[in-house]
């Protein structure tokens, strides 16, 4: 236990210092704002357009796709605050070759590398998100359920260990190929089929991203569970599915970084 | 940096472009993969359309548009600004400089050089297109596809100077990736990547007219599938090519004021 304290410590000590250098620029928290409020309104554009002439789709009304894309926007803000900016500077150390100084430290390198950097003025989308909800809970003429909150919120919980996972097994690619500076930009294009209900999908798509690329658990589902709708089977699949995916995705790392040959170019 | 220097190194600027593009070639995969997102909207779109069609768009229609969309995405794209805010924070813009041809010039041929490479894989699957959804809902008119080639360079055009444009703003800033990130957002929206632009409502419909997003991808798309007569094509691509030149204007003034602030660190 005194091991998970230092790690504790650690965490709390590369947190602070993302927050000082974010207090440098307190204008990029009014930037941030902006941009929240503008990126939250073109992801609803789309959902306007679809539902301009009809009811549901596939079983989904406008109010409870909104309720998926509220998701999708609170992810996306856990995705650009906390998980894509230092996982980015990774891919830098490995082309540049100066891993070697993150390595040579006595903590464990995931670790290190993962809690580098936040972008603290992200939370700004969290409100964006928030909006969003209350917009199509207002529409529906209902409200979420305590059971409901704790189980998508539980499920949030899990999203964000699957997405880190993902992330962390799309960097491990990078140690095998060295210049992957767009990566990300792979990534967010995959994560972004995530703002529409899974249902939507048919076929082998669907198959991917319930299963493989599991983007149905991380909007779908909690969108569900707030409007009482997720099963408990289901629930607790998702939770299982993403223990093992982190396993996956821990013992991916430690295999890539055995590769690492330092050497920079 | 006169135009008689850019013309004689051009076909040994191609011959190290294309040569480089092959070296990174997993870099380029990445960027085909990433670009794929036409064919989720296809699965989506099919997916509403299958209830009842939207506008004109039934299935097929839309995977047409979409596959079109996907081939002239990966055709007309420039990835300058992240290359130039790293070279002007790295200092290796320095290089470029020292060269006896425009920057610009230089990246104009490494965007172009990859191309082929792209074409590789977009071709190969809009002959499929072509033969599974039908000849019926592409354009017949010869002269359509006139403009619709010239309407490709346009778009690339386009593409390309917003990417320098905003690229040279990390001359005057640390980084100006953040105007890149709000530039592909609205993108997304605005330029028919996402939805068709004649599905949009007739408000947004008229501004959407009238911003160079669309005229990126959106216009050689609507003229692949015949979405427009031969006159009207004729006028949209007269306002592309009014964009063109006045971006053009605009990235020039912006690249030659920027590279006087230029501090040449790193390296």
């Amino acid at each position: 236990m005194r091991g998970m304290g230092r790690y504790l410590g650690l965490f709390w000590i590369q947190l602070r210092s993302s927050l000082l250098l974010a207090l440098q620029y307190r204008w990029d928290f009014l930037v941030d704002g902006a941009i929240s409020a503008f990126y939250a309104a073109t992801a609803v554009a789309p959902l306007l357009v679809i539902f301009h002439d009809r009811e549901t789709i596939s079983g989904w009304t406008a109010p409870e796709a909104l309720l998926v894309s509220g998701w999708f926007i609170l992810l996306d803000a856990v995705i650009d605050g906390a998980i894509s900016p230092s996982l980015t500077s990774v891919v830098d150390h490995i082309r540049k070759g100066t891993l070697d100084f993150v390595l040579l430290k006595p903590a464990d390198a995931q670790f290190l590398v993962s809690t580098a950097r936040f972008q603290p003025w992200r939370v700004t989308n969290v409100a964006g998100a928030l909006v969003v909800f209350g917009y199509s809970f207002q529409q529906l003429g209902s409200s979420p359920r305590l059971e409901g909150v704790i189980a998508s919120l539980g499920l949030l919980a899990v999203s964000v260990s699957l997405l880190y996972s993902l992330w962390i097994l799309t960097v491990s690619v990078a140690f095998y190929v060295v210049k992957m500076d767009n990566l990300i930009y792979l990534f967010t294009a995959i994560f972004d089929a995530a703002r529409w209900p899974v249902d939507v999908f048919k076929g082998f798509v669907r198959f991917v991203f319930t299963f493989i690329i599991p983007l149905a658990l991380m909007t779908t589902y909690p969108a569900q569970a707030l409007l009482g709708k997720l099963e408990l089977r289901t629930l607790l699949f998702s939770v299982l599915g993403g223990a093992l995916f982190a396993a996956c995705a821990r013992l991916v790392w430690l295999r890539s970084i055995a590769r690492y040959t330092s050497a920079g170019g | 940096m006169s135009l008689r220097a850019t013309s004689r190194a051009l076909p040994a600027m191609v011959k190290v472009a294309f040569a480089e593009a092959v070296a990174y070639r997993a870099e380029m995969f990445v960027w085909m993969l990433a670009t794929t997102m036409p064919l989720v909207m296809l699965a989506l779109w099919r997916a509403v359309a299958a209830e009842a069609p939207v506008g004109r768009f039934g299935p097929a229609e839309f995977t047409t548009y979409f596959l079109s969309m996907f081939i002239v995405r990966q055709l007309t794209g420039s990835w300058v600004a992240w290359e130039l805010n790293h070279e002007v924070r790295s200092g290796a813009l320095s290089q470029r400089l020292l060269r006896p041809v425009s920057p610009i010039a230089s990246y104009a041929v490494e965007n172009l050089a990859a191309l082929p490479f792209r074409a590789l894989v977009a071709v190969p699957i809009g002959a499929v297109a072509l033969f599974v959804v039908g000849r019926s809902t592409l354009a017949s008119d010869g002269r359509l596809w006139v403009v619709w080639a010239a309407s490709m360079l346009g778009g690339w055009l386009i593409t390309f100077l917003v990417n320098v444009g905003i690229g040279a703003l990390s001359l005057y800033m640390e980084s100006s990736l953040k105007f890149m990130d709000i530039y592909l957002t609205m993108f997304m929206v605005f330029s028919g990547y996402l939805v068709p632009v004649e599905l949009f409502p007739p408000l947004v419909r008229g501004a959407v007219e009238w911003l160079p997003f669309r005229f990126q991808v959106g216009l050689p798309v609507e003229l692949m599938t015949g979405a427009h007569p031969l006159p009207e094509g004729i006028r949209l691509l007269a306002i592309q090519w009014g964009w063109v030149l006045a971006l053009s204007a605009t990235v020039a003034a912006l690249w030659r004021n920027g590279l006087r602030r230029y501090a040449a660190y790193g390296g």
